[in-house]
């Protein structure tokens, strides 16, 4: 471990360098970040550019073409009703990252604005609060979306719904234990002073403060989001047929057939993971980078 | 120390409570009800009188408070009732179920704790070099494959490599016996699902005992430590490691705790009548009864647990005093 010299922390502080050997920097302290953006930039850009890239119709049958192993016409396969593989993982990009960044802003920000209201408002409200974040935790996140689905039915929005619910709390409670710390700084007592309104305090003053923590928090829950809509689709109770999901192609077929027909359900994983992977790879580097004491000395 | 298990003991109350009438209103908030679903099943015309004596009978025609008193009432006197659907008593249902998924959580985080401490405390002394890289790796990966996934291609593996070995497949059994019964064909059937999760919680663990770890070791007392010339496995272990577990523990107890009811889709892949595949089926036949009993337990052995891991923490920090 490297000893640091004072002068050396002083030159870091006070001399920002220029934005080229930061950037530099970034690249060769965190070589798995990047790796983990460039699978994001991939994975978003699929999604982006699905009907362009996917060769066939994802939702078309082919009953000429069942089950087909992997070759030049069928890159990753056929399923059994002839649907090539390749074109249902690219539009599966679609619906995962539509339902992981859906649920990761949505789950993110609704969890900043009361754990900041939490922490800024206090007494009661922020006793009352913490129960309610206390009991939905107490539920496992799988469970409390199986039955918000339950009720809500399924389909896309439902599951972004169910799948966002249970993850307000997890960013509430860390958000509002960094914004207890913000609410002692004096410029939020100035704030009031001055006659701004609580509002204004939360969203303009407080909640900038707790960048760090909340973005930490939305990188993780984009990973967990697209495993969760995985899950509920593989479950049948997630996105349905014929919409391709990566979590339904595993559903059914994938597994009686698995053993004649190992390409159906190796390839939806493999995408599923590395998704997953190059969420949290970025999103490890993002708090490296953003946490001062995990911080490289 | 008594007083300070009494408060915290006091206060799981509120959150099972809480837990309680949120899953008491969420199954009254599903569209249609068990009786519904019970008369139409039995082929015939849904009439009025036998939907009507159906709800009698499980007291669903009360008002909404009376039927939460009576739930509340049944659970504070230890009378869990019966399943609306099988009408056999919930403890009969839950009871063999119970013990597979307690079984398997125990399995996967001795597999878990075995593998992650390690990996985490190596990962953390050779900070950004190839052996932390390939720790964090498997660890990330350990968190991004999905553990349904990992159990299809672990059965997979398993068909495919014994037809290759002795020419025909083979799969472990799939029929639950208890594990005093016949312990080979219990653990030959568990150990899979086992392993599957454990990879997950494994990795999740080793991130946690990683991070905590340099955290621990960037201390001022472990710079005096090795100002005074200490052995660095002593101060390692002594010093950083027991230092660094709060942390550890706390996520072992939250994972442990979510493996009881959490694996719904593992069991399913794997064929395991566990309380997750239960839970599925209850939700699915609106067994109000069922449902209720299950999250109720799911939410103990969380609260449980978690005063376990509070209690837990005066043992590794003696500075945490409970008065």
């Amino acid at each position: 471990m490297a000893v640091t010299t004072g002068a050396f922390v002083t030159d870091e502080i006070f001399e920002r360098p220029p934005l080229k050997s930061r950037l530099w920097t970034i690249v060769r302290t965190q070589p798995l970040g990047i790796a983990g953006a460039f699978i994001v930039l991939v994975m978003v850009l699929a999604a982006i550019f699905a009907p362009w890239i996917a060769p066939y119709d994802p939702e078309l049958n082919d009953f000429g073409a069942m089950l087909v192993p992997p070759d030049a016409s069928h890159l990753l396969g056929t399923d059994e009703f002839g649907r090539d593989i390749f074109s249902r993982l690219v539009w599966g990009a679609r619906t995962a990252m539509l339902v992981g960044f859906s649920c990761a802003l949505l789950g993110s920000t609704i969890g900043l604005l009361i754990g900041v209201a939490s922490a800024y408002f206090g007494g009661k409200f922020d006793i009352l609060l913490q129960r309610v974040i206390d009991i939905f935790i107490a539920f496992p996140a799988i469970i409390l979306a199986l039955a918000i689905v339950t009720v809500l039915g399924t389909g896309t929005e439902n599951v972004i719904i169910a799948i966002t619910i249970p993850l307000i709390p997890n960013c509430a409670r860390v958000v509002r234990s960094s914004a207890l710390a913000i609410r002692e700084i004096p410029y939020v007592d100035a704030a009031r002073a001055l006659g701004f309104g609580h509002a204004r305090i939360v969203l303009r003053h407080m909640s900038p403060n707790v960048m760090a923590p909340y973005l930490i928090m939305m990188t993780t829950f984009l990973g967990q989001a697209i495993l969760a809509e995985a899950s509920l689709s593989f479950l049948g109770l997630g996105v349905q047929e014929p919409i391709p999901a990566w979590g339904l192609m595993l559903q059914g077929g994938a597994q009686e057939y698995a053993e004649s027909a190992p390409w159906v359900p190796i390839f939806p994983g493999v995408a599923i993971s590395l998704a997953v992977f190059g969420f949290n790879l970025f999103g490890d580097a993002l708090r490296d980078l953003l946490d001062p004491k995990l911080r490289q000395q | 120390m008594s007083k300070y298990v009494i408060k915290r003991v006091l206060l799981m109350i509120p959150t099972v409570i809480g837990a309680g009438i949120l899953v008491f209103l969420m199954m009254r908030l599903l569209p249609g009800d068990i009786c519904l679903i019970r008369v139409a099943g039995d082929g015939m015309g849904v009439s009025e009188a036998a939907l009507s004596r159906c709800r009698a009978e499980f007291g669903l025609d009360k008002p909404l408070w009376a039927q939460f008193f009576d739930f509340a009432w049944g659970y504070a006197t230890f009378d869990f009732g019966k399943s609306m659907w099988t009408t056999n008593p919930i403890t009969h249902e839950i009871g063999l179920r119970f013990q597979l998924s307690l079984q398997i959580a125990i399995m996967a985080t001795v597999t878990a704790v075995l593998i992650a401490l390690p990996l985490g405390v190596l990962s953390a002394i050779r900070q950004n070099t190839w052996v932390d890289y390939v720790v964090r790796t498997f660890a990330i990966a350990g968190i991004a494959i999905p553990s349904f996934w990992l159990g299809i291609m672990i059965i997979l593996g398993m068909l495919i490599l014994t037809q290759m070995w002795f020419g025909m497949p083979w799969m472990f059994p799939i029929e639950y016996r208890p594990i005093w019964e016949d312990p080979v064909h219990n653990i030959s059937q568990t150990i899979w699902p086992a392993l599957a999760t454990g990879y997950r919680y494994s990795a999740v663990i080793t991130r946690m005992t990683r991070s905590a770890m340099l955290e621990v070791l960037r201390e001022d007392y472990i710079r005096t430590a090795r100002a005074k010339g200490l052995l660095e496995k002593v101060i390692r272990t002594r010093h950083a490691l027991k230092n660094a577990m709060l942390p550890v523990v706390t996520l072992i107890g939250i994972e442990f705790a979510f493996l009881i009811g959490g694996l719904v889709v593992t069991e399913q892949v794997f064929n395991l009548n566990g309380l997750g595949q239960l839970f599925v089926h209850a939700v699915n036949a609106h067994d109000y009864t069922l449902v209720q009993a299950l999250v109720m337990l799911v939410v103990g052995v969380f609260v449980v647990t978690n005063l376990v891991v509070d209690l837990v923490y005066a043992w590794f920090d003696p500075r945490i005093h409970y008065s």
